[in-house]
């Protein structure tokens, strides 16, 4: 646990009222939510698409990685989550 | 509207992105009868209204064009018994839906069926924290229905948010607003200052808060906020007339906003069919995509051509696109001049001196005792226009 309040362990989800799709017109992942639109850029979009309250931090840095046969991608996305979670788009449930 | 939907553009765009916000003003018919209602005054006068299958094709249209966001207004929507139908298909198609209500019509029936159609999120009207003067201010009896319908979004399961709009009859009652708001169990409450168009363009002298009430308002908004403890989100949407530099209309007209008016008229702003000179297309008549990109109504104050000095010249202008075109036609005339809130306009004096006549004790009625509270009613629309021609 870091000062941000996120393990590997946390499960972060999509905070209530707020929706995650793909939108063709923008090429992007995009946040929406009342009167407003985030559009994400491509790797906020693959860390936010696998925040289903369901996965940890760990399972979804582990399947990042795999994905994009990459590593070390665990403190981006703990340091995206902490951010989305500040801005209220995503929420860790207790 | 006072979130904006993306960040503004530094430069004007010669080729316009799509229309990404969508707000269907599906009927001007409304239960109540507020005396700051931007609908138009003369709205009686176009009782006309879409119907469902005109609807459904301007969402799908919009929706190809890459429109995302669906504001569902009026008027109050749930006076259209369709609105379930209309909600449904925006769901398939992908839209977030917000409907935007009084409450009034809000059954439990109905709010099952919209939750089941897909419904996003709804946004729910008080006019003031207790039932005299909600229900003085929309000249109804309608405090105790909102309160009940309040409870009943929140056991829908919706964010409960409550949108409260501000002026010299409540502001002063800030405070029991959001004690009310808490009280409610509201996750987010918009204080939105009274935006000066149609009724409330009338009602000015009567609604325009003295600069003492606005900072007043903002010093408890404050405390408030420093004592709360529940998670509530408080947005105070700014009074332009007492700021030095405009608000950035609708991020420029034509550049995300499109507004169809009951009759099926597109426009890039609620409030722009009062512009003068400008034909705005119907959608009976011609394509969403057509209007977007290629009618002269849509394309008129795109870019930074139509603008005069100081707008021109000025280095703010990617940020504040001169402000709104309807504040500037409104106040001096020319729809093509700096909004007056801008201190740089040389009309900025109409908007100090409206700021200067609201500095008269709170609660003493307007200078001229002629200027009654002119509620929002088909009657009054009649009696401020008993012709056809009338603005």
């Amino acid at each position: 646990m870091n000062d941000s309040g996120i393990s590997p362990d946390s499960r972060p989800a999509i905070m209530r009222g707020f929706r995650l799709q793909w939108e063709p017109a923008q090429n992007a992942q995009v946040l929406l939510f009342p009167e407003g639109m985030i559009k994400l850029n491509g790797s906020a979009g693959e860390i936010m698409k696998r925040c289903d309250g369901e996965r940890t931090i760990a399972e979804i840095t582990a399947d990042l990685e795999r994905a994009f046969a990459t590593t070390g991608l665990h403190d981006d996305v703990v340091r995206f989550v902490a951010m989305a979670v500040d801005k209220k788009w995503l929420r860790i449930p207790p | 509207m006072s979130a904006p939907l993306t960040e503004p553009d530094a430069a004007p765009r010669p080729a316009p992105g799509p229309p990404l916000w969508l707000l269907l003003e599906l009927t001007y018919r409304c239960p109540l009868h507020c005396a700051f209602c931007y609908n138009p005054t003369n709205y009686a006068q176009s009782q006309t209204e879409l119907e469902t299958g005109d609807w459904i094709r301007v969402l799908r249209e919009a929706r190809a064009l890459g429109a995302v966001q669906l504001g569902l207004s009026g008027g109050e929507p749930l006076t259209r018994q369709d609105l379930e139908e209309i909600v449904a298909e925006a769901h398939r198609l992908g839209f977030y839906s917000n409907l935007i209500t009084s409450g009034v019509g809000l059954t439990e029936p109905r709010l099952r069926a919209l939750k089941s159609a897909g419904l996003d999120h709804i946004q729910l009207s008080f006019q003031d924290s207790s039932q005299q003067m909600n229900d003085f201010l929309s000249s109804t009896r309608t405090f105790d229905l909102k309160s009940k319908v309040a409870a009943l979004i929140k056991q829908y399961d919706y964010p409960m948010v409550l949108n409260v709009v501000l002026h010299r009859l409540n502001i002063d009652h800030v405070e029991e607003i959001l004690n009310m708001a808490l009280r409610l169990g509201a996750d987010y409450v918009e204080l939105a200052n009274t935006q000066y168009y149609g009724w409330a363009w009338h009602n000015r002298g009567q609604l325009l808060p003295s600069r003492a009430q606005v900072e007043q308002a903002e010093r408890t908004l404050q405390r408030f906020r420093e004592n709360l403890s529940e998670p509530m989100r408080i947005f105070f949407v700014v009074p332009d007339y007492f700021e030095r530099r405009p608000k950035p209309c609708m991020n420029g007209l034509g550049s995300i906003f499109l507004t169809i008016a009951p009759d099926g008229t597109a426009l890039p702003c609620h409030a722009a069919r009062m512009l003068p000179g400008l034909e705005f297309p119907n959608v009976r008549d011609a394509g969403v995509a057509q209007i977007w990109y290629d009618s002269e109504g849509f394309n008129h104050f795109r870019g930074d051509e139509w603008m005069k000095e100081p707008c021109r010249s000025c280095p703010e202008k990617a940020r504040d696109f001169g402000g709104c075109r309807c504040q500037a036609y409104l106040m001096t005339g020319d729809a093509a001049n700096a909004d007056p809130v801008c201190d740089l306009s040389p009309h900025h004096h109409l908007v100090t001196e409206a700021v200067a006549r609201a500095e008269r004790p709170a609660h003493s009625p307007p200078a001229r005792a002629e200027e009654p509270l002119v509620f929002r009613s088909d009657l009054n629309s009649a009696r401020l226009f008993p012709n056809k021609n009338g603005a």
